[in-house]
């Protein structure tokens, strides 16, 4: 199976550098001089490393999150997360208004490492557990959050700009523009040295605590690992709904969940996914791009829906 | 071995455990029974170090507990509660193998494959080794949890009502697979039971809990009386032994 996949992901990855407007004649492409050369290195090959990393940050945070909560539904969009770091980018342009990219990287994360914490607080005091209520609660708690975030920028008059990275696209990815998108390798190294555990996590506290895995501490790092990710690609590509809960979902489904041994599959999954909807938002309007943002939030909604109307069952 | 002394456990105002010290003897199975709210899943907790004492303590091998970290308690004392939430997507294996977690962190070693056979064999799951979870049932699945429990291949077992649920079979089988973990293997096993035939059929020894004090404990054969289950209970008992065992009448 991983071999099938890696082999779709080598034909995506080659579609996904031959696609754009601005034909690609290979024979140029290693002659320097010419333009061929400059828009592989400044713009398709940037814009592939950008896309391959999102993906798999974003489904193994989803998969992360998904064992932290105990709940297969939730990922960054259906558990506040990612609204709380568009607040995040959001306080940093207004607080500080020469901040460096960084700087606006760190309030991100933070705000959405704290809105996950307060999301597991809300959830854990809640009596009725339901399977499909803790998604629907996480979406409108992120439905509070993005109201906040556009009061917010309209009192500052930055809901223009705001817009910008409401919905991701990966049209802006050109070299020089990118490059903070590559704190995602060390996470997915971390997540993967942590499956293990991320799996013990998902037995729940007490089991956890008698196998001698410290909960908290191990919970804490997971919430870290998906805080940076959803922070920088939030702040490279914009906000991208869905894919940490479609992809978990169906390698659930075929592969189970035991996290050492899924992981790869979970990573490759949610590269393939965003790559194919890449392709699919640049070639349907052709030479223009519909952003990813909407595509793979389409595509994430719909397999949403059909997942929780499964699990309702 | 475990020992508790003058344990308190109050959840606000109200006290569920008041001033309970026993010695729970070695290799032997402990049945902790007693009625609904007595303390018993709350005592087992605290032994298992998965919930505070409100005062006392609770020592393993003369050590207080609450000294010793969580990751080395792993390596004596294993606890199996019940799992209603448990909605991990694994295998039957895959589940077993997280009983080496206290010692491999992760990476299997030939030891600890051999340990998961042996754990497999023990309660014959080799049918299910790959089978997921969630297409077991109830009592497979606490099978399955119950190998898990043993793979981790500690001296104390704690199990919160292992029994519940399940079919007359898959009880039979469980007490049964607890007796030889005793008698072939020397571990100390303490579970919380309902079913007073079982525990008094399979345990060698009884301690009793009632609204959060000692009831009564000691030898199965020397405590499970007609007026110390009468007491208990507050129902009227008639004890038959026979060559199979004792069976405790209350039906009527």
């Amino acid at each position: 199976m991983m071999l099938r996949l890696s082999g779709l992901f080598a034909m995506l990855c080659i579609a996904s550098l031959m696609i754009g407007a601005q034909q690609l004649v290979w024979s140029d492409v290693f002659d320097s001089s010419k333009s061929a050369w400059l828009t592989l290195t400044a713009s398709r090959i940037p814009r592939l490393v950008a896309l391959v990393l999102t993906g798999v940050g974003l489904s193994v945070s989803g998969v992360i999150l998904q064992h932290i909560v105990r709940n297969k539904f939730v990922e960054p969009a259906t558990s506040g997360g990612l609204d709380a770091a568009k607040l995040g980018v959001l306080v940093a342009l207004t607080m500080l208004p020469g901040a460096s990219t960084s700087s606006k990287m760190l309030f991100a994360m933070a705000f959405c490492f704290a809105a996950s914490l307060l999301f597991i607080a809300i959830i854990s005091r809640i009596q009725f557990k339901n399977t499909v209520l803790i998604p629907v609660l996480g979406l409108m708690y992120g439905s509070v959050l993005s109201a906040i975030a556009e009061f917010y920028a309209y009192k500052n008059n930055i809901l223009q700009s705001m817009q910008g990275w409401l919905l991701g696209d990966f049209s802006r990815v050109v070299q020089g523009h990118y490059e903070l998108i590559y704190i995602i390798l060390p996470i997915i190294i971390l997540a993967y040295l942590y499956a293990h555990r991320f799996t013990v996590l998902g037995m729940g506290e007490e089991m956890s605590t008698s196998l001698g895995l410290g909960y908290a501490s191990t919970a804490a790092l997971g919430l870290i690992l998906v805080a940076v990710t959803v922070a920088a690609s939030v702040i490279t590509i914009g906000a991208i709904p869905f894919v940490g809960l479609v992809i978990p979902n169906l390698v659930a489904l075929k592969y189970g969940e035991n996290l050492s041994r899924t992981l790869p599959i979970v990573a490759l999954g949610g590269a393939c996914l965003l790559l194919l909807c890449d392709i699919f938002g640049r070639l349907i309007l052709y030479p223009f791009e519909v952003p990813i943002g909407l595509t793979a939030g389409g595509v994430g909604g719909v397999m949403f829906l059909i997942l929780i109307m499964r699990g309702a069952r | 071995m475990i020992t508790v002394h003058n344990l308190h456990k109050d959840y606000g105002k109200k006290s569920v455990l008041t001033n309970v010290s026993l010695a729970f003897p070695k290799g032997c199975i402990t049945s902790l029974i007693g009625p609904n709210g007595a303390g018993k899943s709350t005592l087992l907790m605290m032994m298992a170090k998965l919930l505070e004492p409100s005062s006392g303590h609770v020592s393993f091998d003369g050590q207080n507990i609450s000294d010793i970290r969580t990751a080395e308690y792993a390596h004596h004392v294993a606890t199996l509660r019940q799992s209603p939430g448990f909605n991990l997507r694994l295998t039957v294996e895959e589940l077993i193998s997280f009983g080496r977690f206290p010692y491999s962190r992760g990476s299997l070693t030939k030891q600890d494959s051999q340990i998961i056979d042996e754990a497999i064999d023990f309660l014959a799951l080799e049918d299910l080794r790959h089978a997921y979870l969630d297409e077991l049932s109830g009592g497979q699945r606490q099978m399955a949890f119950l190998a898990m429990t043993i793979a981790q291949q500690t001296d104390v077992l704690l199990l919160d009502e292992p029994l519940n649920n399940l079919d007359m079979k898959h009880a039979v089988q469980i007490m049964q697979a607890l007796r030889r973990l005793c008698d072939e293997q020397k571990r100390t096993v303490i579970l919380v039971i309902h079913d007073i035939n079982f525990a008094a059929n399979y345990s060698d020894h009884i301690v009793a809990l009632k609204n959060g004090a000692l009831s009564f404990s000691g030898p199965a054969e020397q405590v499970v009386t007609e007026t110390n289950l009468g007491n208990l209970y507050e129902l009227n008992f008639e004890i038959i032994r026979s060559k199979r065992g004792c069976l405790c009448n209350y039906f009527n």
